[in-house]
């Protein structure tokens, strides 16, 4: 029997509108939970520790290689209309309004969505979430609004870590091999970057936290289907936060930019 | 005789799974104080029947009582209150991995129940000892424990709280014999001893003999056979019988 291409345009379009109805309600309730007593701030200092702390190392990185590469990147295109001089400038805008939020979320898309659904998919699948709710406790409030919580918290700081870390990559670059004076360097960043420009990057990163969270846990919560059922939950949480993170950015971009 | 209705009933309960009926019109009650071992071959609804009865899962149609009160379809706050009558061992123990064996143990208690870690721990190893497990065990993480002593502690879990009604599901699966008696006699010595109701599920005739009461039977969703464990061997019912002798041949078809 062959595939019929509508049959399967169809099913594609309802799993869809399935996958957006449910998680949906999944983050209506996640939020809700974040507000509603008990609130366990252990488990939300915990995960403030695993999803922000235990990130810094990673974003790091990708912050002082990415901050250097648009340095030279930025170098080389200003250098057609003798325009170098605007490179400092352009780095701070590109890393604080747009490479810092997106690049530390999608850092955390891998390291900390893939860890949450991994972790609940596996107290899913050994019958601790079932054994949770026995014990008079709901998995809404001790798993899922802690890391939400402490994404959304996080994922602000992480940022501000990685825009002061990706301009000093551009300044790094700038004065070692492009001869820039290190003192102007940092004097006309200072004096062009406005409070905005990283205020917007840091309302993005909180939403794109939220994203990350909530696809780990939604996905690791109704994950079904034991080990396999575990790694195919990992891999859609990843996919699907690093999808919602693009798609969040250029909706919140657009509206910045029209503000 | 008393005039009390049953601790826990089903009335009946249907669950089908994408078109497949599993449970069609379960009727079952349970007496307070009473053990009730639910036997029957695989995939003929056992664990479906308790977490329906647990509220894991909601029937489509049909209702679970608690002392004659409707609790199928209550609500979160509501079912978490209660939840503090329930205890229940899962399968495979489902302890938190991430934490120590006391605070499995302690986890309602803690969580849900208020009490200062101090006085919760304390109540942990005391439940820790009911099941012969010493207070060095309250510190180790559950992976570092055999599936006897995980299962012994899920019991204590069970029963920290004194629940009035405890769930066993399939308590001594994966467990060699021994071990397996001593599980049994654990869970005898803890219902009794706390006067609470008792629901099993299992396909393990010795347990279903040594912890229960009456033995009802389950086949193609449904109640074939309940009787006293003691008639189990004179039950004159062919499912039943074919159970208990182990046959391939007979009305019930192998599940292979």
């Amino acid at each position: 029997m062959g595939v019929n291409p509508v049959q399967a345009v169809g099913r594609a379009s309802l799993g869809g509108l399935q996958f957006v109805g449910r998680a949906a309600l999944f983050a209506v309730r996640g939020t809700a939970s974040v507000f509603a007593p008990p609130l366990f701030l252990g488990q939300t200092g915990r995960q403030l520790v695993s999803i922000g702390y235990f990130s810094l190392p990673v974003v790091g990185l990708t912050a002082v290689f990415t901050g250097a590469a648009l340095a030279l990147n930025i170098y080389t295109g200003g250098g057609r209309f003798n325009a170098e001089q605007i490179m400092p400038q352009i780095v701070a805008l590109g890393i604080t309004r747009e490479l810092g939020p997106v690049l530390a979320a999608l850092m955390l898309a891998g390291r900390v969505s893939a860890a949450i659904a991994a972790e609940i998919g596996a107290m899913r699948a050994t019958e601790q979430i079932d054994a949770m709710q026995t014990l008079s406790t709901d998995p809404f409030r001790y798993l899922v609004a802690p890391r939400l919580a402490a994404a959304v918290i996080a994922l602000p700081l992480l940022t501000l870590v990685a825009d002061t870390i990706g301009i000093a990559g551009g300044w790094l670059v700038a004065t070692r091999t492009l001869n820039f004076n290190a003192t102007t360097y940092v004097r006309s960043t200072w004096a062009f970057i406005q409070g905005w420009d990283v205020g917007s990057g840091l309302i993005k990163a909180a939403v794109f936290g939220f994203i990350v969270a909530l696809m780990g846990c939604f996905h690791g919560y109704y994950a079904s289907g034991g080990a396999r059922g575990v790694g195919r939950a990992t891999t859609h949480a990843v996919v699907s936060a690093a999808v919602l993170i693009f798609a969040a950015d250029y909706l919140l971009t657009t509206v910045f930019t029209h503000r | 005789m008393s005039m009390a209705g049953p601790k826990l009933e089903w009335r009946g309960v249907a669950k089908a799974f994408e078109g497949r009926p599993v449970l069609h019109g379960l009727d079952l009650s349970v007496e307070a104080g009473k053990s009730l071992v639910i036997i029957g071959g695989s995939g003929q609804g056992k664990s479906v029947t308790i977490k329906i009865a647990m509220g894991l899962m909601q029937p489509d149609a049909g209702a679970v009582f608690v002392d004659g009160a409707n609790m199928t379809r209550l609500s979160g706050g509501a079912r978490r209150k209660l939840y503090r009558k329930f205890g229940m061992l899962f399968q495979g123990a489902a302890l938190f991995d991430s934490l120590t064996v006391w605070e499995n143990v302690a986890f309602r208690l803690i969580n849900a129940d208020g009490v200062s870690r101090k006085a919760a721990r304390e109540r942990a190893i005391e439940a820790l000892s009911r099941v012969r497990l010493g207070a060095e065990a309250a510190d180790l993480y559950p992976n570092e424990l055999s599936g006897g002593m995980q299962k012994r502690v899920g019991l204590a879990r069970a029963v920290v709280a004194n629940p009035e009604i405890i769930m066993f599901d399939e308590p001594t699966t994966g467990l060699d014999p021994i071990t397996a008696d001593a599980i049994n006699s654990l869970i005898v010595e803890q219902v009794k001893g706390l006067g609470a109701t008792a629901v099993s599920i299992t396909h393990d005739l010795a347990s279903a003999r040594r912890i229960g009461d009456e033995v009802a039977m389950l086949h193609d969703g449904a109640i074939v056979w309940r009787g006293p464990a003691a008639d189990i061997d004179r039950s004159g019912n062919p499912y039943v019988e074919q159970f208990v002798a182990g046959r391939a041949d007979g009305p019930i078809t192998a599940a292979i």
